[in-house]
């Protein structure tokens, strides 16, 4: 097992509580940071991390930190991202279900940091109970002198609020996000303007995932250098995997980045291998989004290297033979799984969440959801696999925000690695439909 | 393919009001926002909305809250069909959302949600005819390592089986919430 | 000022300039189409994704390429910048993309569309389009809704451009219709049936760019190309006045204001020249006009044409008969 430095204290009783996460070194950062820190050292700790964006993008935190403007008499904002869309992702509700007091001091600290007076955590609707759990958290945050006016004697003030969102995938995506926090729908905005520059109510404004503001605890705690310590290369720290699929023992791990997929899947300390003695099929490991990855290229890269559970090794590669680390969301299938089936599942779940105001992805992801459903159920011609592949080059790059991509991503990549079963598909319409778990009247509605 | 305009049968009888303590609540919403930025509270205000009138929004909802927030009924209309947590329709007592994106599918959602359709003898959209149940489905609620799950309220039921389906239906039959 | 240059033609312009006005300035082939941009409504652009444009050299100072094509309505240009449009084969192919997707659900009723002849997506599907389709799936329908008796909504033909939008929050803080839903179930509505009424609602027509939302008062009557557009004007106390009238012989068929060669209302007396609703649906007695002499369209639509040409074999001709 390796080190742990965001769930070391998960399964401590009452850890949810203020006393208890006090009593095991909880909130120590904001005592360090308000303290001792400067600001500009704080962000500077974060930069020497190496922390990259937990959400999925990836980018280097500390520089997302170092872009915000900071005009004089202007408010600046902080935002959590906590509205964990992506299929297959569910490490941030674990993380704030377990140790809400976590993810407010982290914003503490990365508030003081950005000097935002009042901050946000925009939370997924759905996860309604979360939001109590949070506020109540919040509310015990202020009583105890961590939050509210002249924190712990240091002069500084914040406020920390909750909102949560409707049922929008989209609304984790930044402006969106920014969009619905401002009470409206959750359309992505145009950039430029970046939210650096112009964000919530046109002040300057970062938005964070909860992963990415927790991580910022043990950064402040121990150093930024300490925390690069672990990991390899340019993926620093621990992540969060949350796993699912056809697994042993899916759930949410803390892995320290740098570990084989092979452990991750087969090791005791984590998923122990395929549910039901079946072998694996194929594997996304970063949330649905991201390029599948057929078994030979799940445990081992294309040239025969260990596939390592990195940004970099997971990417290794490229799009022929590689995927993405992405938002940690892995997802493994066993044998028995169709990967078209899976495939027009993603396609539909993309066009149920596009926000409709670009054209290529309100027209393309639907077009693509209804040939995959053709495909499924056995109306398709080996014409609408090529058709496929050209609809999702003409989204793909072509929209306002990443959702385009996210949706083309998936079927490309089913297509590159599995065109043999979307053409047997086409051949086979009466087998391929068997093998939906014998589900045939729920898959047809033609 | 069509989209439903609001029926004009479906509206609220009287004039939506909430009760001195909710009011309250949502003031203090508003009041936590700075100047100037109360349609920031709309969401929630809308979920509150839900919960008290009915489980679903009716023009006359939006309207009061347009109102509370004084903003247009459009700016009300605009958000509350963008967001799909939102009912436009009546519902059930209790709604059950069964999540059907991949990672639920690969162990077994869609049996689950045939299941509950042979048991409530109702299709994915329909209301059971005591007024109980709505069945419907949705795109994936973040617990795919619990999968597969429904979620009715703020209760996520995950790990679910046709047997424990039927343990959460009988006991919020009998007015509990099951665990 | 900065200098930028789109398809080999280089010019100077204010610094903060978007791409396509900049290539708007220099005029003819360089500049891409718009659908949702529209430079008098602030907030328009960047949706429909039709003036995707390359991006050979970000800037003098960072000359790296930029990876995607990106929308010209809503990017700045930089110092250096080198832009292709017409030049660009990746433009052609993604922008035919874009045209595709715009019309897999768009109904093919341009014979019975009161906006043939001066519709934006006609001229692009004729420019950019492909002959046939690859849809083979049932066209989206919505249920059509009365939104009053001066302007017909007709939600199947409508792109999502947002312009009819931004428009009312233009003129009015008491906007009534708006998009609802989302995704491909997007639509432009005012979700209960509600007329939109105030004294310029009519220009969310002239904002249009398709036949979503065309004139009650014209509609059947005639083709636009069989009338004569004379530039006319009248004594109003709610706009200027100026507009342009659609005759046949000596009768006025429909009333518009005056558009520019990108479909714009141009300005009246320093502002932009919307009309009112009494100039526009009301007064369609010749008398109340003083009518100034014919109006010149500066498009090369079929309004303007007669017929179409051939875009790639007159090209230039289009562009020169136009400017």
């Amino acid at each position: 097992m390796g080190r742990k430095l965001l769930l070391e204290y998960d399964h401590v009783p009452g850890i949810e509580t203020f006393d208890v996460y006090r009593k095991n070194g909880g909130y120590r950062s904001v005592e360090k940071a308000l303290k001792s820190m400067s600001p500009e050292q704080i962000v500077e700790e974060v930069q020497k991390s190496g922390l990259r964006g937990r959400g999925g993008a990836g980018f280097p935190t500390g520089m997302k930190w170092s872009f915000l403007a900071k005009p004089e008499g202007v408010p600046r904002y902080l935002l959590c991202n906590a509205d964990e869309s992506e299929p297959g992702t569910f490490k941030d509700r674990y993380l704030m279900e377990r140790i809400p007091h976590l993810l407010i001091e982290g914003m503490i600290v990365s508030s003081f940091a950005l000097g935002a007076k009042l901050s946000f955590i925009y939370i997924r609707g759905e996860y309604m109970w979360i939001l109590d759990i949070l506020e109540k958290a919040i509310d015990e945050a202020y009583a105890n002198g961590f939050l509210g006016k002249n924190i712990l004697g240091s002069g500084f003030d914040l406020d920390l609020r909750v909102m949560p969102g409707g049922g929008a995938y989209i609304c984790g995506e930044e402006t969106a996000l920014i969009e619905s926090l401002e009470g409206k729908r959750g359309n992505p905005r145009m950039k430029p303007p970046f939210p650096a520059v112009k964000g919530l109510w046109g002040c300057p404004t970062v938005v964070n995932n909860v992963e990415s503001i927790a991580a910022v605890v043990p950064i402040v705690n121990d150093g930024g250098d300490e925390y690069a310590k672990i990991g390899l290369g340019k993926s620093t720290g621990t992540k969060l995997i949350s796993a699912g699929g056809n697994l042993v023992r899916p759930g949410v791990y803390e892995i320290e980045m740098g570990i084989t997929v092979e452990e991750f899947i087969y090791g005791d300390d984590y998923c122990r291998g395929i549910a039901n003695n079946k072998k694996l099929k194929a594997c996304v490991p970063g949330g649905s989004s991201v390029p599948i990855l057929p078994a030979h290229l799940v445990t081992k890269t294309a040239t025969g290297e260990d596939r390592l559970m990195t940004y970099e090794s997971l990417a290794d590669g490229g799009f022929a033979s590689g995927s993405m680390l992405g938002s940690g969301g892995f997802i493994a299938f066993d044998e028995d799984q169709c990967i078209v089936r899976n495939t027009w599942n993603f396609a539909r779940f993309y066009s149920h969440e596009s926000c409709g105001q670009c054209s290529p992805c309100r027209e393309g992801t639907g077009w693509m959801e209804k040939v995959l459903h053709r495909l499924e159920i056995g109306q398709g011609t080996m014409r609408d696999i090529d058709l496929l592949a050209d609809i999702n080059k003409k989204i793909e790059g072509n929209t306002i925000c990443p959702l385009g991509d996210a949706a083309a991503w998936p079927v490309a990549a089913a297509i590159r690695h599995f065109r043999e079963e979307f053409e047997w598909h086409v051949t086979h319409p009466e087998e391929a439909q068997m093998r939906n778990f014998g589900l045939l009247k729920n898959v047809i509605v033609a | 393919m069509s989209n439903t305009h609001i029926d004009l049968n479906k509206r609220h009888s009287e004039k939506p009001e909430f009760s001195p303590e909710r009011m309250a609540q949502v003031k203090e919403l508003m009041n936590r926002l700075p100047e100037g930025k109360h349609k920031s509270a709309l969401i929630r205000i809308l979920h509150m909305a839900e919960e008290d009138f009915g489980g679903w929004l009716s023009i006359e909802t939006m309207d009061y809250v347009a109102e509370i927030l004084n903003i247009q009924p459009i700016e009300v209309y605009e958000v509350a069909t963008f967001y799909t947590m939102f009912n436009l329709d009546p519902v059930g007592k209790y709604v059950f959302e069964v999540c059907r994106t991949g990672p639920c599918m690969l162990v077994g959602s869609d049996q689950i949600i045939e299941y509950i359709e042979n048991k409530l003898d109702i299709k994915v959209g329909q209301t059971t005819s005591d007024g109980m149940f709505t069945l419907k489905t949705a795109e994936c609620l973040g617990a795919c390592g619990y999968a597969p799950m429904l979620q009715c309220g703020k209760k996520y039921h995950e790990h679910l089986t046709k047997e424990r389906v039927d343990e959460i239906i009988n006991t919020y039959r009998s007015g509990q919430v099951p665990n | 000022m900065v200098k930028v240059t789109i398809d080999d033609v280089q010019i100077e312009v204010e610094p903060g300039t978007s791409i396509l006005n900049a290539a708007r300035q220099i005029g003819g082939e360089v500049v891409p189409p718009a659908m949702c941009y529209y430079s008098k409504l602030p907030g328009t652009g960047g949706k429909c994704r039709t003036c995707l444009v390359e991006v050979a050299q970000g800037s003098e100072k960072d000359p790296r390429p930029m990876p995607k094509l990106v929308a010209s309505c809503s990017t700045p240009v930089m110092d250096g910048m080198v832009v292709k449009n017409k030049t660009s084969e990746r433009v052609h192919e993604n922008r035919g993309g874009v045209v595709e997707f715009l019309l897999i659900n768009h109904p093919l009723d341009c014979p019975i569309c009161d906006q043939a002849g001066e519709c934006h997506l006609q001229d692009l599907g004729y420019e950019h389009g492909a002959a046939g389709t690859r849809y083979e799936e049932e066209r989206r329908t919505f249920d059509p809704i009365d939104i009053g008796n001066k302007i017909k909504l007709h939600m199947n033909r409508c792109i999502l451009c947002y312009r009819c939008v931004h428009i009312a929050n233009q003129l009015t803080d008491k906007r009534v219709h708006g998009v609802l839903h989302r995704g491909e179930h997007a639509e432009i509505s005012t979700y209960i049936e509600n007329a939109i009424d105030n004294d310029f609602s009519g220009n969310m027509i002239d904002v249009c760019p398709v036949g979503a939302l065309t004139d009650k008062t014209f509609r059947f009557k005639s083709r636009v190309w069989f009338l004569k557009p004379m530039e006319a004007s009248c004594e109003c106390t709610k706009c200027s006045g100026k507009a342009v009238v659609w005759m046949f012989g000596n009768e006025i068929y429909r009333v518009t204001a005056r558009k520019d060669k990108y479909g714009e209302v141009e300005d009246q007396d320093g502002k932009t020249g919307w009309i009112c609703n009494d100039c526009r649906f009301d007064k369609k007695d010749v008398s109340k006009w003083n009518i100034e002499g014919p109006r010149k369209i500066n498009r090369h639509s079929v309004i303007s044409q007669g017929q179409y040409l051939s875009p790639r074999s007159n090209a230039k001709q289009i562009t020169d008969g136009n400017q």
